[in-house]
């Protein structure tokens, strides 16, 4: 139990009065890829945002623990700097800030040290590289006028700078065409076997052929109701959620 | 000890708040007479002309109202300013032959090393008067004047005649006849035909007095072909009591030539900074005003360009910064005279702590002013629900040929934004400042690499501690 690196335990949370996760339990090692599946408005994202600390939501119940420390307290900018990191399926858009400009002010922000811009520049050069991304991409507004595919490689590039120990990644896969889903997958397997724990939250299939999760989860209406191994992601593939929403009710019941 | 200054950090301070004691050859009394202005004109040993349209704009400030419009003026007193103080009998041709503290004033501002680093020459104004002014040796060679407007006006009588008062006429408004009546100090610069003078010029201009008038006067003539970048910076010391300033710019561009004219505003919030500065642009000429405005009690300020030649062209940028205690009124002014003739104006304001910010703006074509183009663009950004933004864009035109274009924009900081950045390790006043510096930054990316980082520093201080 104590080499539980991110640990959710009974979570519930709501907004605006409203129940959305119903008892979410959870226990992510580093290192590990944890795949999260479920039908739209299952609670998926808003399970990624609560973990981030999003101000909008109310944890009603439940703990949340990140190496063993009880981060429900804590502010996003805390948590990142304890290695907890989010992938936004919607990533913001800050205009008139360059993407390297941000990224060297997240890196030091999380360092908490201000970095040499040489040694990050070189870093940077060789990040954008590994992921097929042109050197001037850097060198744009933060996710202004970005493509779906280039607001995700810039995600997973953050990813990469920021050197994570647990990372949280929201369709992380949508609007990728096949090879730029290669890279990133690629990219997201590396982490892990550097150690990083990765919750991955998707609707496809695809992206998990390349990762080949430890452990599937299925969520339907806020709850867990099966978790896995590759089988569950088979099962899931041939059948679809239909069969999980009858144990959603008779969970419920 | 309001001088003392701890190096590196304090909390949303102004850092130019400090004062050195008063040494000065002259002060006047406080308030306003025929006489002071009579004075003024004898001490400095000016032409009858001069003597003689200080005291019609006399006449003329006291017969003129308050504007009725803009900021609240109804808090200033005319009768506790001291209009004319000379700290120093004749300008320094060295930093070593000021006064200690006047030196010391400057070395803190950072002046001398500037000049040193990046700057073809300066002028530093102390009080009423210029103490300070250089310029390089190969720009002078090349017939490049950049003198204080005392000085401009004994060494070249005929050219400031010939311009002086043409831009800003005296009665234009209240704060300009006062100016035109007391003025002191300010540039005077002459660009010769053909001349680029590469780097840019500055001149820094520091009240440090109480209840102190500060009232340059500046006068920059680019003849055809030629190009400068002028540069002004402002700081005070912080009293109970409030300061005036209200300057007059003048500018003439000619045939072709280019004038860039940017202003980086710290004054003090006990400062009314009330300004006219105006340009006529020639055919084919170019003006450029780049204006931030972050410090300041009241601004009123709209940088004017009179596209008065075929083919001429007005860039008009600027940043508001409105905190605590602040009304930043400002904005900018196109006026076509002539066919082809092209303008662009952006604002960028922000409100925060209570303060307010307003963009007031006039476009004016007339008749037979055939092909102008025109785009305004404003952008408001309120930090909290107690600060306040407006915008009045005026618009009068009788060409319609004319094409125009207006865009405003009133946003706040969106939660997403910044749970995004927070997200990534920022603080939330790192990320406040991190959008705000990405709002800003299409008017402080034309300004100067070091005026930049300035710009975003000095912002980065006075928002301090007010978020969060």
């Amino acid at each position: 139990m104590a080499s539980v690196d991110l640990l959710v335990k009974g979570l519930r949370v709501g907004i605006q009065g409203k129940e959305i996760l119903r008892g979410i339990d959870l226990s992510l090692r580093r290192g590990e890829i944890h795949a999260l599946l479920g039908p739209n408005g299952s609670g998926k994202s808003t399970l990624a945002y609560v973990l981030m600390g999003h101000p909008a939501y109310e944890v009603v119940a439940g703990e949340i623990r990140l190496f063993g420390e009880d981060i429900r307290g804590l502010d996003p900018d805390e948590r990142a700097r304890r290695g907890l990191f989010l992938a936004f399926q919607y990533p913001a858009e800050v205009p008139g800030v360059a993407l390297s400009n941000f990224l060297r002010t997240a890196l030091s922000a999380i360092r908490e040290q201000p970095l040499p811009p040489l040694q990050f520049y070189k870093t940077l050069h060789q990040r954008l590289e590994s992921l097929g991304m042109d050197p001037g991409f850097a060198d744009r507004a933060v996710n202004e006028g970005f493509s779906g595919g280039e607001k995700k490689r810039s995600e997973i590039l953050q990813m990469s700078l920021l050197q994570p120990k647990i990372a949280i990644l929201d369709e992380i896969d949508s609007g990728l065409d096949i090879d730029a889903l290669r890279v990133v997958a690629n990219e997201v397997r590396r982490m892990a076997d550097e150690g990083v724990g990765i919750l991955v939250i998707t609707h496809y299939q695809r992206i998990l052929e390349y990762l080949k999760p430890d452990l599937a989860h299925v969520m339907i209406q806020g709850r867990i109701v099966r978790s896995g191994g590759p089988d569950l992601v088979r099962e899931l593939e041939a059948a679809g959620y239909d069969a999980f929403r009858t144990e959603a009710v008779e969970a419920v019941a | 000890m309001s001088g003392s200054q701890v190096e590196g950090f304090q909390i949303g301070e102004y850092r130019y708040g400090f004062h050195e004691p008063e040494r000065y050859v002259y002060k006047a009394p406080r308030g306003l007479t025929r006489e002071t202005v009579l004075h003024i004109s004898e001490m400095k040993g000016e032409p009858a002309w001069m003597r003689d349209l200080r005291l019609r704009a006399f006449d003329l400030f006291l017969r003129k109202p308050m504007p009725t419009w803009g900021a609240d003026l109804s808090k200033v007193d005319f009768a506790a300013i001291h209009y004319y103080v000379r700290p120093t009998e004749r300008p320094g041709r060295s930093w070593e032959d000021l006064p200690e503290e006047i030196r010391r004033t400057f070395d803190r501002l950072g002046i001398p090393e500037a000049e040193k680093k990046f700057l073809a020459g300066i002028g530093a104004q102390y009080e009423s008067e210029m103490v300070y002014h250089s310029l390089r040796e190969n720009l002078r060679r090349q017939g490049v004047v950049f003198l204080d407007m005392d000085s401009g006006l004994r060494e070249f009588p005929e050219l400031v005649r010939e311009y002086f008062g043409t831009v800003v006429p005296p009665g234009d408004n209240k704060f300009a006849a006062l100016n035109t009546a007391v003025w002191s100090g300010g540039s005077f610069i002459y660009v010769p035909k053909g001349v680029s003078v590469e780097v840019p010029l500055q001149a820094y201009f520091r009240i440090n007095a109480r209840a102190m008038g500060q009232f340059e006067r500046t006068l920059i003539i680019a003849d055809e072909g030629s190009f400068v970048h002028y540069i002004e910076g402002c700081t005070a010391p912080i009293y109970s009591e409030d300061s005036l300033h209200a300057a007059v710019v003048e500018i003439i561009v000619k045939r072709g030539a280019r004038v860039r004219y940017t202003t980086i505003q710290n004054w003090s919030t006990n400062v009314y900074n009330l300004v006219t500065k105006r340009a006529v642009a020639e055919e084919e000429a170019t003006m450029e005003w780049v204006d931030g405005n972050i410090g300041s009690k009241v601004t009123m300020k709209y940088p004017a360009v009179i596209l008065k030649g075929r083919g001429a062209k007005a860039e008009i940028l600027s940043v508001a910064l409105a905190g605590r205690g602040q009304h930043i009124d400002a904005g900018a002014k196109v006026i076509h005279l002539a066919p082809d003739t092209a303008s662009h104006v952006v604002s960028k304001s922000i409100s925060h702590s209570g303060g307010r910010s307003t963009y007031r703006g006039l476009v004016r074509v007339v008749r037979g002013a055939v092909g102008v183009k025109n785009a305004v663009r404003c952008d408001a950004l309120i930090l909290d629900e107690d600060s306040r933004s407006d915008t009045y864009p005026h618009i009068d035109v009788e060409e319609p040929d004319a094409q125009l274009g207006h865009e405003a924009t009133v946003s706040r900081i969106g939660d997403e934004q910044l749970f995004y950045l927070r997200s990534r390790g920022l603080r939330e006043s790192e990320a406040v400042a991190l959008l705000v510096r990405g709002f800003i930054e299409p008017v402080v990316r034309e300004l100067p690499m070091e005026y930049a980082v300035e710009l975003n520093r000095l912002i980065e201080l006075q928002m301090e501690g007010s978020v969060g």
